[in-house]
């Protein structure tokens, strides 16, 4: 019998299954956000739709136990694959006291947790890729068998955080992956507006280390590069840049209406290889996805997001003031 | 006890804290095997080895922000600048990062790093190799910012710096690494950030300032002495966030005070030290607070007469000194 694509990456049915019930979590989480948007009880919403698999794929290749992430806005999928639940991200989004990412400082996806080695992210895009090349000389320094990965938009690749960061990785050679989810758009400008060399991947070329493009929406290509790239740090052979095509499903975010700068047909062409659904199909054809499963998986997540969203908006805001705590150590 | 020079306290500094913390390290421009363009590093390289003193890419933002990931990994990384003039290209790391760390975080990631700069002028250095750049991060909290003035203050306060849980701007005036000397016990100790220092007491004028301009007004204060003028001279020390208590103390004991700055009038830390003393002690005050700073130009020029009118010195501090006491 020959072997499955899973197989042959060394994963096992459990393993793909939990994958994309990961995938699917962040999916339908990232839409009751919406819903909860468009209803006046949140803010703002950015969201994951379209990298779920790009994102999924690449944590599950990661040491989720001892690698680090500095993770970038959209990615709910990496953060829920290491460790961070749907009621702490609900928290977040309600802005409440107990959100663990920053206890209702941040707006929603500014990820962080100690706990989960999720570093804390910022607005300014582009800043925690130096923070995880820092993270990488310290685990170096130190002797760990560990990688950071961090995450950026193609837009944001044209920072000079990203160029200076990837140089500084290549010239120590450090155990850092970076992957550029490029979902082709940054806000309203396309890629060919964005970025001069053909692709994301070349930028490697000039800082020393080996770049490649693969399919963002197939969650098994980019399970296979990040463990390849990640074989590669820990043999101490140094960083690697990864570029994940895929596609914005929603808006940039619940402030943006991208009906003036896209064509609807784009965006309804772009939802044929939704990898939540090809995977799933994916999944049935290796007899993984039965139907009871999905039954199973998706009164499994309703009910998780009913709870968190439930618990979340009735969980306590922070006290007016504490917003005058932690600017400082407090001893 | 020893006798050493400002840089040379730099140096000791950074030496015993690597030796008592293998988490303390140091990276930056040419501040390895050169052991730094002013040789603040000198000899720690072959003490420590290449991966403690890390000669970094040419790449501001990256020091700062690869000394951010280490520090939240949980080691004690100490970056240079190699000028405080060109900390620009690191200002959103320092700024945006390592400043709201802690706060954006609720208290859960803290970034104890310090970064090191040679700032101020007199050096023939020109626009881009004398500036004061402390008024640019002293409206952040989460940052300190510590300019000492003696290598006294520079040992303690650089080791004090290195042990802090959060991010420290360490200043050193370049034209005191090898100007100015001082005894530094050869023990282990640490000075309070956040606390000024009487330097001199005195109780017919206050001067309160810091950095290089310390030296002027303690210069200046021996000649008035010669005529029967006693000044009280307090060194900042911490410039942001400000000792407050220690400022509004030495305002009220004399009624009159001189703030100096090298940096430009317009903005500068002593804007913000008037401000204090304007609000906690007006029935004190006995004269209008004088202000005395580098003019209000971009930056300090190279030509000598030019340079020359732009910076502080003994005269300039003398003469607005007697001036206040007079009054
Ligand atoms: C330094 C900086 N400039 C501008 C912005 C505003 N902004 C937020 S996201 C974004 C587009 C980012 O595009 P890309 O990097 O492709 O990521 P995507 O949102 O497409 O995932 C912009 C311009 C910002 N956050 N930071
Ligand atoms: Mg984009």
């Amino acid at each position: 019998m020959t072997k499955k694509r899973h197989q042959e990456l060394g994963l096992t049915d459990e393993q793909v299954l939990e994958m994309y019930k990961t995938m699917l979590l962040a999916r339908k989480l990232d839409e009751r956000m919406w819903l909860l948007n468009r209803s006046g009880k949140i803010p703002f919403v950015i969201s994951c739709q379209g990298q779920e698999a790009a994102q999924v794929g690449a944590a599950f290749a990661l040491n989720r136990k001892e690698d680090y992430i500095a993770p970038y806005y959209r990615d709910m999928g990496v953060v829920l694959a290491f460790g961070m639940t749907a009621k702490e991200l609900m928290l977040s989004a309600f802005a409440k006291a107990d959100d663990p990412n920053s206890g209702g400082r941040q707006m929603p996806g500014h990820f962080g947790q100690k706990k989960n080695r999720i570093l804390s992210g910022s607005s300014p895009v582009t800043t925690q890729v130096p923070h995880a090349v820092g993270v990488a000389l310290a685990a170096k320094m130190e002797k760990k068998d560990v990688v950071s990965f961090v995450t950026l938009g193609e837009g944001s690749s044209n920072q000079g955080d990203f160029h200076e960061g990837l140089n500084f990785a290549g010239v120590h050679k450090l155990p850092v992956i970076t992957m550029v989810e490029n979902n082709k758009y940054a806000i309203s400008v396309p890629y060919d507006r964005q970025v001069a060399s053909n692709n994301i991947a070349d930028r490697a070329q000039g800082y020393g280390m080996p770049g490649v493009t693969i399919d963002g929406n197939d969650p098994l290509a980019v399970y296979q590069a990040v463990k390849e790239a990640r074989n590669r740090a820990i043999r101490g052979e140094g960083p690697s840049l990864i570029e994940a095509v895929c596609y914005r499903l929603t808006a940039h975010s619940s402030d943006d209406d991208d009906r003036t700068y896209r064509e609807k047909g784009e965006v309804e062409e772009a939802k044929k290889n939704d990898s939540v659904i090809t995977f799933a199909s994916y999944l049935k054809e290796n007899e993984i996805l039965t139907d009871s499963v999905e039954q199973r998986l998706n009164d499994e997540i309703t009910k998780i997001i009913n709870e968190a969203t439930d618990f979340a908006e009735n969980a306590a805001y922070a006290e007016a003031e504490d917003t005058l705590k932690y600017v400082y150590e407090e001893k | 006890m020893p006798v050493m020079s400002y840089i040379q306290a730099v140096t000791t500094a950074l030496r015993e804290e690597m030796q008592r913390d293998e988490k303390v390290f140091i990276l930056g421009e040419d501040v390895g095997k050169k052991g730094g363009v002013f040789r603040a590093t000198d000899g720690l390289y072959e003490t420590f080895g290449e991966a403690r003193v890390l000669d970094t890419p040419l790449a501001e933002s990256a020091i700062a922000g690869v000394g951010i990931g280490a520090a939240m990994y949980g080691m004690r990384p100490v970056a240079e600048m190699q000028f405080a003039d060109f900390i620009m290209p690191a200002v959103n790391q320092i700024i945006s990062e390592a400043a709201k760390m802690r706060y954006r975080s609720n208290n859960d990631w803290s970034v104890p790093m310090t970064i090191r700069a040679p700032y101020g002028g007199g050096v023939h250095g020109a626009l881009y190799h004398s500036q004061s750049v402390e008024a640019i991060f002293a409206n952040q909290p989460g940052l300190k910012i510590v300019m000492p003035s003696t290598p006294y203050d520079v040992k303690g306060l650089l080791k004090a710096a290195i042990r802090d849980n959060d991010p420290v701007l360490f200043f050193e005036h370049k034209r005191a690494y090898r100007l100015l000397k001082g005894e530094v016990p050869e023990d282990d100790y640490v000075l309070p950030i956040g606390k000024a220092d009487v330097k001199r007491e005195g109780e017919d004028i206050t001067v309160i300032t810091y950095g290089l301009c310390v030296h002027f007004a303690l210069q200046a204060a021996e000649k008035l002495a010669e005529d029967g003028i006693n000044a009280h001279i307090l060194d900042l020390r911490t410039v942001y966030p400000l000792d407050q208590e220690a400022i509004i103390e030495a305002a009220k004991k004399t009624g009159k005070v001189l703030l100096i700055t090298e940096d430009n009038k317009e903005g500068s830390i002593i804007g913000e030290v008037a401000a204090i003393i304007a609000e906690h002690c007006l029935f004190d005050l006995d004269a209008p607070i004088n202000r005395l700073a580098g003019p209000d130009v971009p930056a300090m020029p190279y030509a000598p007469t030019m340079e020359k009118y732009f910076m502080m010195n003994p005269d300039k501090v003398e003469k607005a000194m007697r001036d206040l006491a007079e009054y």
